[in-house]
């Protein structure tokens, strides 16, 4: 058996290119590919007289490695048996073919593209958080679209049924916070600011953030998984020949739910974070239960309540939108689904850490 | 049979740039079983989700009560929704209801009735399709057929002049395909329904069809009725119906 041979301009194909031989040609090809210094060569078939679809896949694979490097190529002395072999399996059409160079007209339609992409998904997203507003409101009245006890049960699976998990957090979360920074205190005899440190902290930042991601985790990836399985099923399409809006009748009754369990969330969440920083307080730095709630009172004011609850409404429009926007775009089938669920928590985790940052700088300088 | 209740003229679809079907123009009478044929892949859903505008075609008229249902507004298209049924290839039931509630949601959302009329209503329907057994199961508790079945439950609550069904056969067993056949012609000859019904079933044509429209590759290359389909000179007709008269006929 004759092996591959490249030289300067051209590669001499071997006599036999098998699926037992394949293996060595490409490695010989690979090994010698840098004595290609033009950028025409010519493949030259003109020994080869034994080929299968294996060879053709090698073939194929050498071809696309040499457009890759922009070297144009044209084949010779291709053997008819050979070449129907090749026109029978490969993708690759063995002629000279011009390399596709990236001209800086594509880069620029590439950019274009990424930009318009981007902004059909602002404006359906947008869309999407307008519309379920818009028609929350007439379900309020009364006038909605959905089954009459489809928020009652959102709001169980989104609020009660998170309960015990967001408390058990956020007993944790206030735990470790208060424990870190009571060492630090102590050196200063500072041990009665631990509560201002737990009680703002709580309130305004970590209670409303970390509920929030755990309700993009939790309820955003159901909401992705059950929205893009009823695409996938056909179920919005019955929906929509039936009259009904998906969003009044899937949607909205979410966007209720949430909108009220985020704030009951974040209250339970702020008084359990507290309730660890309040163990850690007393256990540990001695600090006398009535001055401990003393101090409390002194430093939590309304703003601190409202400003955690209004930043947790907005966190759960965001879970919400993102999941229905991650739903409503799926393609394909199961695996479709699950890319969407993936998509739809890291975005929301993404977009919630990101929305309090803007808060906090707006809090803070505002 | 005598005036048509849906007319098709000129019909073009598209995904992206890739034409699924070009020029189809038919019309469907009223009370009839209408049969949309051809191979897998030839665009025959696609026609479907055209004349439910689920997909908006791209060029063409889709008339329905002298409305081009290709390009009226939402509340014309409420009303045209309101006049029609749809049978999905899956059922597409709602998985977190029952069969009953699945089968409800359209008298809950579009009607005032009281409860125990609505519930008489379903349960008539529900009957009818013989699932009456079902009706607090919910959808993963039931066969293909049985879910087919209260899809059909569902289609029909309205009694909509015109039922589509997709693919209402497949992954069925023949006793069980039959018996929808069976129906279908019940829903025709009982509620004077008209029936556009998408399929490759050779044996549920024969039973049901009216007329027959035949497309290969996004093109209607014959319309007419069952006899004039197996006497037809159409290569591509002629070849799709003799492969399959040895199985089914």
């Amino acid at each position: 058996m004759s092996n591959l041979i490249i030289e300067k301009n051209k590669i001499i194909m071997p006599d036999k290119i098998t699926i037992s031989h394949i293996s060595n040609i490409y490695n010989e090809f690979l090994k010698n590919l840098s004595q290609l210094n033009t950028k025409k060569i010519i493949i030259d078939f003109n020994k080869t007289n034994q080929l299968d679809s294996a060879g053709v896949a090698l073939i194929d694979q050498i071809i696309e490695i040499l457009n890759n490097k922009n070297i144009q190529y044209k084949t010779e002395n291709i053997a008819p048996s050979v070449k129907n072999i090749i026109d029978t399996f490969s993708s690759q059409k063995l002629k000279a073919i011009k390399p596709e160079y990236e001209t800086k007209s594509d880069i620029i339609t590439k950019i274009y593209n990424i930009y318009e992409n981007f902004k059909s998904n602002i404006i359906f997203f947008t869309i999407i958080l307008i519309d379920m507003i818009y028609w929350s409101f007439f379900a309020i009245i009364g006038k909605g679209q959905h089954k009459k006890d489809s928020i009652t049960q959102q709001l169980i699976l989104i609020g009660y049924n998170a309960v015990p998990i967001i408390g058990l957090m956020s007993l944790l979360v206030g735990l470790i916070l208060a424990l870190q920074s009571a060492a630090q205190l102590r050196q200063f005899g500072a041990n009665i600011y631990i509560v201002d440190l737990i009680g703002i902290a709580m309130v305004r930042e970590m209670g409303p953030l970390m509920t929030a991601i755990m309700m993009a985790g939790r309820s955003g990836s159901a909401f992705a998984s059950e929205i893009a399985t009823m695409i996938v099923t056909d179920e919005i399409d019955a929906l929509k020949v039936m009259s009904i809006n998906p969003i009044r009748f899937v949607l909205v009754p979410k966007f209720l739910a949430i909108t009220i369990a985020m704030p009951l969330l974040i209250t339970v969440s702020d008084f359990l974070g507290i309730l660890g920083g309040f163990f850690i307080g007393i256990l540990y730095l001695n600090i006398p239960t009535t001055a401990f709630l003393n101090r409390l009172v002194e430093i939590l004011i309304l703003s601190d309540i409202t400003i955690g609850i209004f930043k947790g409404i907005c966190f759960s429009w965001i879970i919400v939108t993102v999941g229905s926007y991650f739903g409503l775009k799926v393609k394909g089938g199961a695996q479709g689904v699950g890319k969407v669920t993936t998509a739809s928590v890291v975005t929301s985790i993404f977009l919630v850490i990101l929305a309090d940052s803007i808060f906090s700088l707006i809090f803070y300088f505002g | 049979m005598t005036e048509p209740i849906l007319k098709v003229r000129n019909l073009q679809a598209k995904y992206g740039n890739k034409i699924i079907l070009k020029d189809i123009s038919f019309d469907v009478m009223k009370n009839e079983i209408f049969v949309i044929l051809g191979g897998s892949g030839c665009g025959k859903s696609t026609l479907l989700k055209n004349l439910i505008r689920l997909y908006k075609p791209s060029k063409g008229q889709v008339l329905f009560q002298n409305q081009n249902i290709a390009t009226i507004d939402s509340d014309n298209l409420e009303f045209y929704y309101s006049k029609i049924g749809v049978l999905f290839q899956n059922g597409a039931l709602l998985n977190s209801f029952t069969i009953f509630e699945n089968v409800a949601i359209p008298l809950y959302i579009h009607t005032n009735l009281p409860y125990e009329i609505i519930k008489k209503i379903v349960l008539k329907k529900l009957e009818l399709v013989d699932i009456l057994h079902a009706a607090e199961l919910l959808p993963s508790q039931l066969s293909g057929g049985m879910q087919k079945r209260a899809a059909l439950a569902r289609a029909i609550i309205l009694d909509p002049d015109i039922l589509f069904c997709d693919e209402p056969s497949a992954g069925l067993d023949p006793i069980t395909a039959e018996s929808l056949d069976q129906l279908f012609i019940k829903l025709k000859t009982q509620l004077n329904m008209t029936l556009i019904i998408v399929t490759h079933e050779l044996a549920s044509i024969k039973r049901i069809a009216d007329h027959i429209l035949f497309l290969d590759k996004g093109n209607a290359i014959f319309y007419g009725t069952m006899d004039e389909a197996l006497n037809s000179n159409v290569t591509f007709v002629k070849n799709f119906f003799s492969k399959g008269m040895g199985v089914y006929f």
